[in-house]
């Protein structure tokens, strides 16, 4: 049982480097959010304020109502798994998973239940007397994990936890935590991670932080249907959306856009009358194009193919050869490369952004 | 490394060299050292140390037998035979002679026709033969020059006078163990203070760590020498003397500059994440220290201690300033082998083995404990 709330929360380090400014989040108890974002936004930073290793430098951090900015990290009720998993090399697995309630001063009878518990769920038991440089990878993360476990905290923290796994582990070991958390329905999880399917399987909700602040938090498909800014639309999913830039000829229910280099663009997004000439980026997801005939979104030729089996990505260039527009379609479609394709999309697929911002998040 | 392709310097030879250079630089004195320990103090005036491992060519005054008591007769003729050595078959004669002036007359075999009807014969392993009429064959024994081949020839006498002798176990024995008294606490003390500092200064945070940290580094390239004598005048007036307990605080401040330096820049290299995961575990900074910084940092702390055990065993200067008094009692091995060269300058066999006692422990300890000394000088530079 434990709810988060943090409010106007910032870190500045000194020499007045401010990595995080008005943060504001309230995580629910049973909720496994992940924070993610472009390396460098802070999404460490604010996992390690919740911990109790950073200092809060501003707003206030509190667990179950109760503010925490000055407790130690002990008092916290969290417990926490690195990206690095840092095992006590020293000691042997049993020892790493009982370490914490030996500080706590449990009994022996409380710390071999806890221990023979963690290590029956992580299927630890065969390796409970070797040392950490004996196991492998997964093996290593799955202590990582069993050792926040024998603690019972009220909050799980997860800093990357499996960006050090090859794929086929990484794929394992979140479906691990998937049922970790199944099993745990009264404990709150907040867990980092740069890769977008991690975020996208695990999350409840998701919070994309960037420039120093929270760009949107919701569930993924929230954040994949509707995202509120191209920041969002274009971090989450891959390949990123396409941008093109145009403006508003038609408006009401539906509205027609007309691109710059040519083409129109019919979106379901409401907008205005007074949104007559709005200068605005269309955005459409690659998965969401289809090759079409007559009216089309986009007529370019096709620079490049990449055939991934499943889908092939066509990759166009504009005049100026920069990147102009990815279209993934389904199947194998290696003989379109050098040909004239024109790209469509359905209009409730066609998102609209003015100055960044999602059109349909206005007040 | 070997398998860069592409990177052989072409100046791997001169680096080879210089260290077989080295090596022997080193190797050389030592095992002069120790194989005149086992020699007699003869052998040492005649030949070198290098000489003793093949056969030694000597040059020898032997005498025969005394023919008063041993001359038999037979035909007229009194004779005296015997052999030359006491122990057979070692050494070789190569050439003899009767006469100071032509040592090597005669080859082994050969008869020296002495004077008034005397003759003499020496074969290859030293039996002679000497013979000649009633009236010339008394007095002294005749007189060989013999230049002989010696087999190499060890005494483990020179070990047994140093440490055993009813004369000597004053000496270097007690001076053992006066090091042993003055080196263990002088180990272990600096160790124990330079552990829980190293720990403050890589891993608490505190206002002024950095300055700290700068002033260990500058206290590093102070010489020891510039604080003797203020030192020993500190320790004369807050009363703590000439003795162990001066030598030992002595021998710590001047050994902490370097252990914290090398111990901090050891911790601060574990990783962090281990040490955070410790305090989110609920570990105190005690319990982080001694559950998981102290085992971790067991290399570092055993390579200095090797260093720190080394140079106080071998230290003379501090051990002459903060120890020695008048009554020696508290004399220590590289004092006592000072002493012996001043008393006894020219018993080679005497200082050698003197010597060679005294660096036999830190061989003993560089042996056995190599495999951390280099792992420890390499923590840190290489993950």
């Amino acid at each position: 049982m434990a709810d988060l709330n943090l409010s106007a929360v910032g870190k500045t380090y000194p020499g007045d480097i401010n990595v995080l400014h008005n943060i504001n989040l309230d995580i629910e108890t049973g909720e496994l959010i992940v924070f993610v974002g472009p390396s460098g936004c802070g999404k460490s930073t604010l996992l390690r304020m919740i911990a109790g290793l950073e200092r809060i430098t501003d707003g206030t951090l509190k667990i179950n109502g109760q503010v925490m900015n000055d407790v130690p990290p002990a008092q916290r009720g969290i417990a926490m798994v690195f990206q690095s998993y840092a095992l006590y090399p020293h000691m042997t697995v049993r020892d790493n998973l009982t370490f914490a309630l030996k500080i706590a001063k449990k009994s022996p009878d409380e710390i071999n239940e806890a221990v023979g518990n963690a290590a029956k769920i992580l299927q630890l038991e065969p390796y409970l007397d070797r040392l950490p440089k004996a196991l492998s990878g997964g093996q290593r993360q799955r202590v990582a994990i069993g050792r926040s476990i024998v603690r019972d905290p009220q909050v799980y923290l997860f800093d990357e936890p499996l960006s050090n796994l090859d794929a086929a582990l990484r794929v394992a070991t979140r479906i691990e935590i998937a049922k970790l958390k199944e099993d745990m329905p009264d404990r709150t999880m907040i867990y980092v991670t740069h890769d977008q399917v991690e975020a996208m399987t695990l999350a409840t909700r998701i919070v994309v932080l960037a420039n120093r602040g929270i760009a949107q938090v919701g569930s993924p498909m929230e954040l994949y249907e509707t995202p509120q800014n191209e920041f969002v639309a274009q971090f989450i999913g891959s390949p990123a959306m396409n941008l093109l830039a145009g403006k508003i000829t038609s408006t009401g229910k539906q509205t027609e856009v007309t691109l710059q280099q040519g083409g129109k663009a019919l979106s379901s997004v409401p907008t205005r009358d007074s949104d007559m000439e709005l200068e605005v980026n269309v955005g459409v997801r690659p998965e969401d194009l289809q090759p079409g005939d007559g009216e089309c979104l986009y007529t370019g030729r096709v620079e490049y193919t990449e055939a991934l089996g499943e889908v092939t990505l066509l990759y166009f260039h504009s005049q100026g050869n920069d990147l102009a527009m990815i279209a993934k379609l389904p199947g194998v479609h290696a003989v379109l490369r050098g040909q004239q394709v024109g790209l469509t999309a359905s209009m409730d697929k066609i998102h609209l952004f003015h100055k960044g911002k999602s059109l349909l998040y206005r007040d | 490394m070997d398998n860069i392709v592409g990177t052989k310097s072409s100046l791997v030879w001169a680096v080879h060299l210089s260290v077989i250079l080295l090596v022997l630089l080193w190797l050389f004195p030592t095992l002069g050292l120790f194989i005149s320990s086992f020699r007699t103090a003869d052998q040492i005036s005649t030949s070198g140390w290098w000489s003793a491992l093949g056969k030694v060519q000597q040059n020898l005054v032997l005498r025969a037998a005394d023919p008063d008591e041993f001359r038999v007769e037979r035909d007229g003729r009194y004779f005296v035979e015997g052999k030359l050595f006491k122990e057979e078959g070692k050494a070789k004669i190569k050439a003899w002679g009767v006469s100071s002036k032509r040592i090597d007359e005669f080859v082994p075999g050969d008869v020296a026709d002495l004077k008034d009807g005397e003759t003499i014969t020496v074969n290859a392993v030293g039996n002679y033969v000497w013979s000649g009429p009633e009236n010339s064959m008394k007095g002294r024994g005749q007189r060989v020059f013999v230049t002989a081949q010696t087999p190499p020839d060890f005494t483990l006498a020179n070990y047994d006078t140093m440490l055993f002798d009813e004369k000597n176990i004053e000496g270097m024995s007690k001076a053992f163990f006066s090091t042993l008294t003055v080196t263990l606490p002088a180990t272990i003390i600096p160790i124990v203070i330079a552990a829980f500092a190293a720990y403050a200064l890589a891993w608490m945070e505190f206002p002024g760590r950095t300055l700290l940290i700068a002033a260990i580094v500058g206290l590093l390239v102070v010489p020891l020498q510039l604080a003797l004598i203020p030192l020993l005048k500190l320790h004369l007036a807050i009363g703590i003397g000439k003795g162990y307990l001066g030598v030992w605080l002595a021998h710590t401040g001047f050994g902490l500059p370097l252990a914290i330096y090398l111990l901090r820049n050891y911790m601060v290299s574990l990783p962090r994440d281990i040490i955070e995961n410790a305090r989110v575990d609920g570990a105190t900074d005690f319990q982080i220290f001694t559950k998981i910084i102290l085992p971790l940092s067991f290399p570092a702390l055993a390579s200095f201690a090797i260093f720190q055990f080394l140079w106080t065993w071998n230290d003379l200067l501090v051990a002459k300033v903060f120890l020695i008094d008048a009554t020696g009692e508290t004399t220590v091995m590289t004092n006592h082998v000072v002493e012996l060269l001043g008393t006894r300058g020219g018993n080679w066999e005497i200082l050698a083995t003197a010597a060679f006692v005294s660096i036999a422990v830190p061989l003993l300890v560089f042996f056995l404990m190599q495999r951390y000394l280099v792992r420890g000088l390499l923590t840190g530079s290489v993950k």
